[in-house]
């Protein structure tokens, strides 16, 4: 993997130009160099995001193998700096369209992890009132728009929720998530051109973690260069270090501010890696254990304490205290979904048309 | 249709209809706008959007590129957004390229959502045959769209529907699809300025008559009444059912007819074998059995892909002849 590598078909909109020298400025903001260095409580609420998602997810395998919940559960863990980075570039006008892998984008934008678990439950209080399950969080109020499980199938509902935007005079931002896999899909390339050929604000989160289910990106793409093929449309396009939370953030809100300001749609390549299988189904057969090993050396959580530790935070305590919370959160949203009640079986027609939607 | 009795009834076609319903709605609402392929500069495939773009602008009404799953996904993000997009496809067999968009997201992001994403959206396209464009232009699909929960499947067969369905489709909360029949863009008559808007949910008698029903909608209809004039001829009495609404399907006006009737012949140019015919077959079955004198038969387009060749596409489709031969089997 190179470290971030910006790739662009039109001039950028910040003073830093594409170019080589970008890939080294990139390389040093990623570091955290002096003068970008964050304040530490920053971090350290970036390190709480990350271990919330963790967490919460490690919870979801013991209570998948428990049988507590069902359906397809497809983990984030690993791509935590993805969402966690991004969404600290967003603000809460914006809107958000991600994948059926998305608890962390769901719980980076603000979703409880009350509401998450007991989707994952099937419960009334879900966030999706059990209707949708692991695969298709909802929360209007955060204008967070699924939970998509059709492949690139979320892209041109970010493109309209863009186009609305844009139409109204609004200065806001919808960041759609989706992964390698949907590069093979006419519709990333259909919304690429659109977006591109209206100028809509729609920042792309391509999170590239090397496989589309058990197909590996050189198996699935002619041209693996993903940033390169999505400048083609005329789109300012970067590749990021995706296991760099400082990293993703920094470049996020670059692109964030660009796409707000007017500078059409603005498309980031995260490189990142998924450390278990696609779901819980899947025996993982098709990559090399070593392979996994080495990625899990660059474990995001672990990345960010280790910086926080060179530079002499006192990160042990703060740790302690994340983790104290994090496991709490986790707890109540467990306890709370055991004790929530049950989506009645006479609304199951409910919510069909607005005109069957009357729960009460 | 027309009637002289009446004041300031307009000699007008069923393109003019539906572009006076858009220019409507586009002045009525700036949340409305009109997106597809070549309605603006060319002005709608069929004709059908000629001038907005003169009148409206750019943005308003939007030519997109040859896209349809994206642009019919934009307008479902558009609506999620609150905008009131109206999406055209060329043509029912186009919008196979969208329908993933149609049925995963706009048909199933309200029951997915717990309530809480409606997408007020409306998709108008052409169907059917009978103007020599072969098999990828031809086809009557709608009946496919009618299986899906959550949308609403509208197929507007008079001038007074052209003209009045398009403001309660875009009332309407959830994804409507209007299906234009092709064949009836040149059919002109007189239209009343003002009528009651159209009632989406029922079906509606088109000719009152008590030895048969014969039941359709769309494009077949107008074959239908010449086949209802040809039996009264005959001194058969033939009520013809227009059905309108293809989802929600209004069964209890169709039973009423059947128990008045006892006898039902069904009208519908998609291909018989899982057709919306066949539904509408298994519903009188189902709930007028008893009321029944005759089996319910069935006109239906031959199954073959429709043929470019002149005669050969009007042996396939469903035609006024065919209808009577029907309702004599039925009545005889």
């Amino acid at each position: 993997m190179s470290p971030a590598r910006p790739t662009s078909a039109r001039k950028e909109p910040t003073p830093r130009k594409a170019g080589k020298k970008t890939a080294k400025t990139r390389r040093k903001t990623g570091a955290g160099s002096p003068s970008d260095r964050p304040a530490a409580g920053h971090r350290t609420d970036l390190l709480e995001a990350m271990l919330r998602i963790r967490r919460f997810e490690e919870r979801c395998v013991e209570l998948y193998s428990a049988t507590k919940i069902r359906g397809f559960v497809h983990l984030y863990i690993g791509e935590e700096a993805v969402a966690v980075g991004v969404n600290e570039a967003l603000t809460p006008e914006d809107a958000v369209v991600a994948t059926y892998r998305e608890h962390g984008h769901a719980l980076a934008r603000g979703i409880t992890a009350e509401a998450v678990m007991a989707e994952m439950y099937g419960r009334a209080t879900g966030c999706s009132g059990g209707r949708g399950g692991s695969m298709h969080l909802f929360d209007a109020s955060r204008r967070f728009y699924g939970g998509n499980a059709i492949v690139a199938g979320g892209l041109p509902l970010a493109a309209g929720l863009a186009l609305a935007d844009r139409m109204r005079g609004q200065d806001r931002v919808t960041c759609c998530f989706f992964g390698d896999g949907a590069f093979a899909e006419g519709e990333f390339h259909e919304t690429a051109n659109l977006a591109a050929l209206w100028r809509l604000p729609v920042l792309f989160i391509c999170e590239n973690n090397l496989y589309a289910m058990g197909t590996a990106l050189a198996r699935h793409e002619a041209q693996t260069d993903l940033a390169m093929r999505a400048a083609s449309y005329g789109m300012v396009a970067w590749a990021v270090d995706g296991m760099d939370v400082e990293a993703v953030e920094q470049t996020a809100r670059r692109a964030a501010e660009a796409v707000r300001s007017g500078a059409g749609p603005h498309f980031l390549e995260l490189r990142t890696y998924r450390f278990r299988a696609h779901s819980m189904y899947d025996p993982d057969r098709y990559r090399d254990k070593a392979e996994v090993e080495r990625w899990k050396e660059r474990d995001p959580i672990t990345r960010l304490l280790d910086r926080m530790r060179e530079d002499g935070e006192p990160v042990e305590e703060t740790l302690a205290g994340i983790e104290r919370r994090v496991a709490a959160e986790v707890d109540d949203a467990v306890e709370a979904a055991e004790q929530a009640p049950e989506e009645p079986v006479e609304h199951l027609l409910h919510h069909v048309t607005s005109a069957s939607a009357e729960v009460s | 249709m027309g009637d002289g009795e009446r004041p300031q009834a307009a000699k007008t076609t069923y393109r003019e209809a539906l572009r006076e319903a858009l220019r409507d709605a586009l002045r009525a609402d700036d949340r409305v706008f009109l997106m597809g392929e070549d309605v603006g500069r060319y002005g709608g495939g069929f004709g059908v959007s000629l001038g907005l773009l003169e009148e409206f602008g750019p943005a308003r009404v939007r030519d997109t590129p040859l896209s349809e799953s994206a642009f019919v996904g934009a307008g479902i993000g558009a609506a999620l957004a609150g905008l009131r997009p109206i999406v055209e496809i060329m043509t029912v067999n186009f919008s196979l390229l969208a329908l993933d968009q149609i049925l995963n997201n706009a048909a199933t992001l309200l029951h997915m959502s717990g309530g809480q994403l409606a997408v007020p959206l409306v998709i108008r396209m052409t169907t059917g045959a009978g103007r020599q464009l072969g098999a990828q232009h031809s086809h009557s699909l709608e009946g496919w769209y009618a299986h899906i929960p959550g949308i609403r499947v509208l197929a507007p067969a008079t001038l007074e529907d052209a003209r009045h369905m398009l403001a309660p489709a875009l009332a309407d909360p959830d994804p409507v699809l209007i299906f234009e029949h092709g064949s009836l863009y040149n059919v002109s008559g007189e239209l009343l300025p003002a009528t009651a808007p159209v009632d989406l949910d029922h079906a509606t008698v088109r000719r009152p008559g008590t030895d048969i029903s014969l039941i359709t909608y769309g494009g077949s209809l107008p074959k239908t009444l010449a086949a209802a004039d040809e039996l009264a001829a005959a001194g058969i009495s033939a009520e013809v059912i227009d059905l309108r609404t293809l989802r929600p399907y209004d069964a209890q006006t169709v039973a009423a007819s059947v128990a008045r009737t006892h006898r039902a012949v069904v009208v519908d140019e998609a291909w018989r074998t899982g057709s919306f015919a066949a539904e509408v077959s298994a519903r009188i079955a189902e709930e007028s059995f008893y009321e029944l004198d005759a089996p319910v038969e069935r006109v239906c387009s031959a199954e073959v892909p429709m043929p470019y060749a002149r005669q050969l596409e009007e042996a396939a489709l469903p035609q006024a002849p065919d209808i009577v031969a029907a309702a004599h089997r039925a009545v005889d």
